[in-house]
């Protein structure tokens, strides 16, 4: 009990706890849709492409909070532009072209770092996150783009969960399934940006696609299954932020470890429970006759 | 007139060991991403490749936090993984969510380890922190000339045997359905093509590091695909257009040293694919 009081004596702390918080929450609803999308490769991309952002931000003496949104949010546009305007592209022409940008975001970011001759400090705490400088006015902003992140989320939700699951029937029903799209990849934009903020760009996956795919493995009702992700995603960072006060390691390798941990534990949950389903459907009937 | 800069430039270049060094790895190593490139983008792999580059960066921090040579962790960690990735995906070809979790966890080891090895020997903190950049981003001037050789035989060894097992490949990349009556053996062919992305992964993280070879893998192939239909002139092209990239790409570093190598390869190669994309649809060929 002491030593939980201790942890938030440190104002440090309590932003690293809010902070994560926020983050969890809205990487938990926002990858629930990108797993459901099958979009994973673009929400890498978009969190790869954050890196330069941040670097570039930093040698232009900006802060680095700006340089994450404005490049994720300007890939996002770039990558769902690109989406329209090649429709009969096939899977492999798009993913090379996404395996390409990607490759020349972290040159670019590389090459920013090395202009700045920064110290390797900073160079992994934008690659792997650093959660101890973050600042009230940083968890603000946190705050406000997360709100507008789920509020937007909730109002378009229903049409996108719609449009994700069967497209061609939405469209038929008239929703805009395009513009969705590209609203999703914005929203996503947000959402890795503000991940990479405590996780750094190349561990945004651990709070974006784990939680997520755990959800997804134990439940496949919309809600429940945001929810799940929300408090899998928000649960992972706090014991990983916990255990990385007291241990000399980063938090980035604690929030993929037990990130992992509880995807596979939900795998395995998943098998056990289907298994036990098929023998009871079969007994039922003799036990009511 | 204009010749003699260029000549200049070159001389320059070949008279430094380090950079005749660089030549020497960085054309096996190109020739290597060349051809794989084409059959992985040919396959839609480019994901799996993505997953493999993240084995190199584990598996090299892994060997280095262990103390044991750095070669020793990449090149069984990219293979091992391929082969994994190989046996766990159905008809070898596994899924994005599955792909993503298992290298989200990967990046999380790596950097473990990379704590690890730099706060491992403190006296020497700098050079142990100089090491696990150059795992990220390559170090291609720092090879020796043994090493540097090593990686070309590697390279040359790459090419040849995709090379020979180059038309059951296509067949099974092109058509899986009709490859496998007509027995070619599709599940086998993919699993040992995923080995050899991932001896070429090992290979291009000493050039590039292991977060950037994806564009050495995936610019010049694709770029490749968008000139040419036909596999023979696909193959070579892209192995081509990979070696010019890597060559243009060190001569820029060269002439303007603020440039990392790495970062100008990426560049050259990415260049390439942009320019080769406008031109067909400037051309109106698809």
């Amino acid at each position: 009990m002491t030593s939980i009081r201790q942890l938030f004596e440190y104002q440090f702390m309590v932003n690293a706890f809010e902070a994560g918080t926020i983050v969890a929450v809205v990487a938990g609803a926002m990858g629930w849709f990108m797993v459901l999308r099958r979009q994973t490769f673009a929400g890498h991309t978009l969190s790869i492409v954050g890196f330069p952002g941040a670097a570039g931000a930093i040698l232009l003496g900006l802060s680095a909070n700006l340089g994450y949104f404005a490049f994720c949010v300007g890939a996002a546009l770039i990558i769902g532009a690109a989406r329209e305007s090649v429709t009969t592209a096939s899977y492999e022409d798009e993913s090379a072209l996404i395996g390409t940008v990607q490759a020349m975001a972290l040159a670019f970011g590389f090459l920013f770092v090395s202009l700045y001759q920064g110290n390797l400090t900073g160079l992994t705490g934008l690659l792997f996150g650093s959660f101890l400088g973050i600042t009230n006015a940083q968890v603000i902003v946190l705050l406000l783009v997360g709100a507008f992140t789920l509020l937007v989320i909730g109002l378009i939700g229903r049409r996108l969960l719609f449009a994700s699951v069967d497209p061609d029937v939405a469209a038929a029903a008239g929703l805009p399934v395009r513009a969705l799209a590209m609203a999703f990849l914005v929203l996503l934009g947000l959402a890795v940006a503000e991940a990479s903020q405590i996780t750094g760009s190349l561990l945004v996956f651990a709070l974006l696609v784990l939680p997520p795919a755990t959800a997804q493995a134990l439940t496949g009702r919309p809600l429940l299954g945001i929810g799940l992700s929300m408090v899998i995603g928000v649960a992972v960072t706090w014991i990983s932020l916990t255990i990385a006060y007291y241990t000399p390691y980063p938090t980035g390798a604690y929030l993929t470890s037990l990130g992992f941990a509880a995807y596979v534990a939900a795998r395995l949950i998943r098998v056990a429970l289907d298994r036990p389903r098929a023998r009871v459907s079969v007994a039922l009937p003799v036990t009511s006759s | 007139m204009s010749v003699d800069p260029l000549l200049g430039l070159l001389g320059g270049i070949l008279s430094h060991e380090f950079m005749r060094s660089a030549f020497l790895a960085g054309t096996g190593i190109a020739a290597a991403c060349g051809v794989v490139g084409y059959f992985l983008v040919l396959r839609a792999q480019v994901f799996t490749g993505d997953a493999l580059s993240h084995a190199a960066f584990t598996g090299a921090l892994g060997a280095l936090a262990a103390g044991v040579d750095l070669r020793f962790g990449l090149f069984g960690a990219t293979i091992a993984v391929g082969i994994g990735i190989g046996l766990l995906g159905q008809s070898a070809r596994a899924d994005d969510v599955v792909i993503g979790s298992v290298f989200a966890w990967m990046m999380g080891l790596g950097v473990l380890f990379l704590s690890i090895y730099i706060s491992g020997s403190s006296g020497s903190n700098g050079s142990n922190g100089t090491s696990g950049v150059s795992v990220l981003f390559g170090s291609i001037l720092g090879l020796s000339p043994e090493a540097a050789l090593a990686a070309a035989v590697i390279g040359v060894g790459i090419c040849a045997l995709v090379v020979l097992a180059a038309r059951p490949l296509l067949f099974a990349s092109v058509d899986e359905a009709v490859a496998a009556p007509a027995g070619v053996p599709v599940r086998a062919l993919g699993i040992a093509f995923l080995a050899i992305v991932g001896l070429t992964a090992a290979e291009t993280t000493q050039a590039v590091g292991a977060l950037l070879l994806l564009g050495l893998l995936t610019a010049p192939a694709a770029a490749a695909q968008r000139l040419t239909t036909r596999p023979s002139r696909g193959i070579a092209l892209s192995t081509g257009l990979a070696v010019v990239s890597v060559w243009t790409g060190l001569a820029v570093s060269y002439a303007a040293p603020s440039l990392p190598p790495s970062f100008s390869i990426i560049a050259v190669a990415t260049a390439i694919f942009v320019g080769a994309a406008a031109w067909t649809k400037a051309t109106g060929r698809v």
